[in-house]
């Protein structure tokens, strides 16, 4: 696992996890967003390939992310996202969930039910995978406040 | 077979036509060092085989397909099989989860092997498999179900993929460590080299290559630098240079910028046939030949406005012609949302077929040769190839094998892959690399997406019900019998594992059972996360 991108500045403006589930290893855009979200201020973990979902939340918890990002390519995405959303909420972890890839349209209300916060789809601008992550902290943060 | 339209050959307007254009003095197609083409007339005598890539669902469907393409005009078969069948797992495995016949087709055993191909005359058109970490497993158990459908090993003609260095470096689908994935290259050329005459034993891919993210200099030269460390292999277990060279085959990219591409290939083949001759002492004119497959650029697709796509995938077709390919896969416009369906996957061998029927290209070998740009480039590109090849050679104490390997493992190639990668990406971020539909010209993109293929869960109900129903069916200590046999022989690193794989193969041992017997004398392989 490598973690990356403490801001010159200071306080990054969150933790993200990335993470590569199921056997694809097509890591181009995974590697991409990593450094794109890093640039931009984050701190980054990337799980690396082939991760399982216990695996994926065993480090997210382990390592106190704000979010984790899934990339998703090989269609598998039913079958390998929502147990993470599942071993969260068993977890008693509320970080927010975000899937980049190939997820087609009609899949996406499914995950949404399954309780993903967002679907990036191909194509995605720097600036709206920010501003993505940049909501999902702060819906964590909101989210953890209020609990408090 | 597609034939071109019109002989004698001469324009639409019926101007006469050379084979060739040239001053007297200047380089031929099928002379060394073949820049301008390995054949006399190229296209005109024989148009490019049109070879597109199928596979999903189990090997019914699949089989579906391929009688399908062939119908249509297609006159090869390319096998696409699904992660579990490429990372070498069973589709009851715990990992195969969600993934059995989702981006190909699953293989598990002997039996959907012979599905597969059933009714297919495996004499009579030529296969390629894209598969890789497995490559000798999955090869075992096609030689095995064309003999039992009775067509002979030796009139088998096709490619394996079988370029494990690429995996390492791009595409990521690796089980075994280098060095014991290497020896199992090696065994698939003696094999070959001995006993299949028809067949291309290695595919060596820049495809994926480019795909991760390189440049197209890096694609070029990391794969002819993949190639070279083939041939050291080969060289190294004994076999002399003309015995196994001539059946190298490459697998190349055509990206959307088309006089690169353009440039990409005439530079590949000039520098293939240099090395060969006389860095490895080959005599054979055929052995300096590169051939090529091309497939159009899938990560230049987009999924904003995807019949876009179409077009983008005719210009790059385009530049693999002109550029000498011998066979070409051409996209489909949905396949960044999905596998393609039967409509986009026709009309992207429309787009060869206009190509070779049209468009008139076919009849002039080289069109762009002595164009003083394309020249130029292909200049650059040999220029810039060579620079990386002298620092892969000094990883390697001048050894391209050693210095590939180590640069393997020291995840240089993988860095510099990504470092390419981000750089585009910057580019497109900030405007100085456009894209239509997706940072200019994006009205249209709200509109909904095309209808795709959608796989079914059902697909991988159905075949752990098949993969049960053979392994309950299999005579069990044949299975176990002729895992034994494959263990022993893994452990010595002199035996060719080929014989005993098809062994396994006929007693119905499946594919994962092969590779975790495999796993258990080679060990396996991770490479360290790098963002």
């Amino acid at each position: 696992m490598e973690r990356d991108g403490e801001n010159l500045t200071g306080e990054p403006r969150g933790r993200v996890l990335v993470a590569k589930l199921g056997l694809d290893g097509h890591d181009r855009g995974v590697r991409v967003v990593a450094r794109l979200l890093r640039d931009a201020g984050f701190e980054v973990i990337y799980t690396g390939l082939r991760q399982t979902p216990e695996r994926v939340v065993a480090a997210a918890i382990d390592e106190d992310v704000d979010v984790i990002g899934l990339s998703m390519l090989s269609g598998a995405h039913l079958a390998l996202v929502p147990p993470v959303l599942e071993r969260l909420r068993s977890e008693g972890s509320d970080i927010p969930v975000v899937v980049g890839g190939i997820i087609p349209e009609r899949d996406v209300p499914v995950l949404g039910e399954a309780g993903v916060r967002a679907v990036l789809a191909p194509g995605a601008a720097v600036d709206e995978i920010v501003a993505v992550m940049d909501d999902a902290v702060a819906s964590r943060a909101r989210h953890s406040a209020a609990g408090q | 077979m597609a034939e071109p339209s019109d002989t004698p050959f001469e324009t639409m307007s019926g101007i006469p036509m050379e084979g060739v254009y040239r001053p007297d003095d200047a380089e031929r197609p099928s002379t060394y060092p073949d820049t301008r083409g390995p054949y006399a007339s190229m296209s005109r005598s024989k148009v490019w085989t049109m070879r597109m890539f199928a596979g999903f669902g189990t090997a019914i469907d699949t089989n579906a397909r391929f009688k399908d393409l062939l119908a249509n005009g297609g006159d090869g078969l390319s096998t696409a099989f699904d992660l579990p069948t490429l990372m070498g797992r069973d589709s009851d495995d715990e990992l195969s989860l969600g993934e059995v016949g989702r981006c190909g087709v699953a293989v598990d055993t002997l039996a959907d092997m012979t599905d597969l191909f059933s009714g297919i005359d495996l004499g009579a058109t030529t296969t390629s498999m894209t598969i890789n970490s497995p490559a000798a497993s999955v090869f075992a158990m096609f030689i095995a179900a064309a003999e039992q459908a009775g067509t002979s090993r030796a009139s088998l003609g096709g490619t394996l993929q079988n370029d494990i260095l690429k995996e390492y470096q791009a595409q990521k689908e690796f089980v075994f460590p280098p060095r014991p994935s290497m020896r199992l290259v090696r065994d698939t050329m003696r094999f070959c080299a001995a006993e299949m005459p028809r067949w291309h034993a290695i595919s060596v891919s820049g495809y994926h290559i480019r795909e991760a993210g390189s440049t197209a200099a890096q694609e070029l030269a990391f794969t002819l630098a993949n190639g070279f460390a083939y041939v050291e292999l080969g060289l190294a277990a004994g076999l002399a240079i003309d015995e196994f060279a001539p059946r190298l085959s490459f697998f190349f990219n055509a990206h959307v910028d088309f006089f690169e591409e353009i440039a990409k290939y005439r530079a590949a083949r000039r520098i293939w046939a240099r090395w060969m001759k006389d860095r490895y002492g080959a005599q054979l004119e055929r052995s300096m030949t590169l051939r090529f497959h091309t497939q159009t650029a899938g990560v230049s697709l987009t999924a904003q406005q995807p019949e876009v796509n179409i077009v983008r995938t005719a210009i790059e077709a385009l530049a693999g012609v002109l550029g000498g390919t011998q066979s070409l896969h051409t996209n489909s416009m949905d396949e960044t949302l999905a596998l393609p369906t039967e409509k986009s996957a026709r009309i992207a061998l429309r787009t060869q077929q206009v190509i070779a029927n049209e468009s008139r290209v076919t009849n002039v070998a080289d069109p762009l040769g002595g164009s003083w740009y394309v020249e130029a480039l292909t200049d650059e590109m040999e220029a810039q190839a060579e620079a990386i090849f002298a620092r892969i050679a000094e990883f390697g104490g001048g050894s391209l094998l050693d210095g590939v390997i180590e640069g393997i493992e020291a995840g240089w190639f993988q860095g510099e892959i990504a470092d390419s990668a981000y750089e585009l990406e910057r580019k497109l971020n900030d405007r100085r690399h456009v894209i239509v539909g997706v940072n200019a010209f994006t009205e249209g993109n709200d509109e909904p997406q095309p209808e795709t293929l959608y796989i079914d869960h059902e697909i991988e109900v159905m075949q752990r019900k098949r993969l049960a129903a053979v392994k309950a069916d299999r005579d069990d200590a044949a299975v176990v019998a002729t895992l034994e046999r494959l263990r022993r022989d893994a452990a010595d690193p002199e035996v060719n594992l080929m014989p005993p794989l098809i062994e396994a193969s006929r007693a119905h041992a499946t594919l994962g059972e092969m590779m975790a017997t495999m796993g258990e004398e080679f060990g396996l392989w991770n490479e360290t996360a790098r963002i």
